[in-house]
């Protein structure tokens, strides 16, 4: 599960080439125009490792700590056969992120090195698993929308051009598509189920149509220019086109439930084709963001925790001529 | 502070959120292998990915977990990263062939001209 990478600000389009040998540049470019992949062993600029290593990094990030919201409800899950779904979903989740790092290390980053900036609050990730799963029917439209979401930046996300990431992405797509389909079909058993099961559902939409809102990154009126991003093919779509793609697949199908969304706004302008929407709150994003969420503490908390306590076990089993040597593809 | 949680195995677990001592050490998460699957009997192993294991066979276990979930697998290989042998991509040249090796190409092996043009005289 993942919403979309913050690119940083990294001023204008020319100093992401800045120093580069103009030859190998243009070579680079033209492989990526003719759609070639490239590998971890091909040149590349510094730029474009850079900012793949963050994307990527923070991919896996969300993976593992996506897990955390929706295994809350694990342990309380309503009957054994969702109870077991569940579990599947999450150690897929974990696993996802466990093909990222290892799709990230490629490009020279360790996976201790990358461990350590999330537990100290240096890396991000996506923003959307700050907030807490406060019902049953939370982590259900968690699995649904969240996912969907997912769906949509990863499917875009695998057209892009370094092979390592692609290859992870269409494997981890092929398990998104249970995710989704488990989602749904928890969120149409409560929105067609008791009155009681209704509002819990109705009152988990309301909670996290403002998190799913921002899950795909601040609007193009803000954010930066990624115009070198897109030719090089790390950034695939804009942020907007995303969130559009996002409200076309799925508010007719929220409101076919007989679900509302908490924006009088929402519509779709027949004319244009695109849905009107009241703009998200990015001030609130921005704090979240960076720690001031209901659950930033918890997640890494939780996280310190879990690399704390595995460490005996890493320990007893480690050999001693073990060294490290990067991924290959 | 000890964190509260809507999760209650977090709550259980009694975890301090001033707690700082996760930080990975070099090789905490020991060294890496290559996985390779087979889908089906009779067909080729093929490289997946990579992970991380201290030996070879929690690497096959760990590969079991990461690779073979739930897509068809009938057999793993792992090898370690540092044992597997590449060539670069620079040297890609290495491959190409050259017009003067064509007799090594089946498409130059035309007998069926000869063959026709001996029936024909034959026949004459």
């Amino acid at each position: 599960m993942y919403g979309n990478a913050y690119v940083e600000n990294t001023g204008n389009n020319n100093s992401l080439t800045a120093g580069e040998d103009p030859v190998k540049l243009a070579e680079f470019e033209a492989r990526i125009a003719a759609g070639e992949k490239i590998e971890p062993q091909d040149w590349m600029p510094k730029e474009y490792r850079r900012q793949l290593i963050r994307m990527i990094e923070q991919h896996a990030h969300s993976e593992i700590i996506g897990s955390l919201p929706e295994g809350t409800w694990i342990t309380r899950a309503p009957g054994f056969r969702r109870k077991l779904a569940l579990m599947a979903k999450v150690q897929d989740e974990v696993g996802h992120a466990q093909l990222l790092y290892s799709a990230c290390e490629t490009l020279g980053k360790s996976r201790e090195d990358m461990i350590n900036d999330l537990i100290n609050g240096k890396s991000k990730y996506s923003n959307i698993f700050n907030y807490p799963a406060v019902t049953w029917a939370d982590s259900a439209v968690i699995a649904w929308l969240v996912d969907a979401g997912a769906i949509i930046n990863q499917l875009t996300n695998s057209k892009g051009s370094y092979g390592p990431y692609c290859r992870a992405l269409d494997r981890i797509c092929a398990e998104e598509s249970f995710h989704l389909k488990y989602g749904h079909d928890n969120v149409v058993f409560l929105a067609t189920g008791t009155p009681k099961q209704r509002e819990m559902v109705q009152e988990a939409m309301n909670r996290w149509w403002a998190p799913l809102m921002h899950f795909f990154g601040p609007s193009d009126k803000i954010s930066q220019h990624t115009e070198t991003l897109m030719k090089w093919k790390v950034k695939m779509a804009s942020n907007d086109d995303m969130r559009q793609q996002f409200l076309d697949m799925y508010v007719p199908k929220i409101w076919d439930l007989g679900l509302t969304v908490p924006d009088h706004n929402l519509k779709k302008n027949e004319e244009s084709g695109k849905w009107e929407y009241t703009e998200p709150d990015w001030e609130e994003f921005k704090r979240v963001i960076n720690g001031d969420g209901p659950c930033n503490k918890e997640r890494l908390a939780v996280r310190r925790m879990a690399e704390e306590k595995g460490r005996w076990v890493r320990n007893a089993i480690l050999k001693k001529d073990a060294r490290y040597v990067a991924p290959l593809a | 502070m000890i964190i509260k949680s809507l999760d209650p195995r977090i709550t259980r677990a009694g975890i301090d959120d001033e707690s700082k001592d996760g930080t990975q050490q070099p090789l905490d998460q020991w060294h890496t292998y290559e996985v390779f699957q087979q889908k089906k009997r009779g067909t080729h192993h093929v490289h997946v990915g990579s992970l991380h294991a201290p030996d070879a066979e929690l690497a096959i276990l760990f590969a079991k977990e990461q690779y073979a979930r739930r897509g068809q697998c009938v057999n793993l290989w792992v090898v370690k990263t540092a044992d597997v042998f590449a060539t670069e991509y620079e040297d890609e040249d290495i491959f190409a062939t050259t017009p003067e090796k064509k007799y090594r190409e089946p498409e130059v092996y035309k007998v069926m001209d000869r063959i026709q043009a001996f029936k024909a005289k034959q026949n004459s």
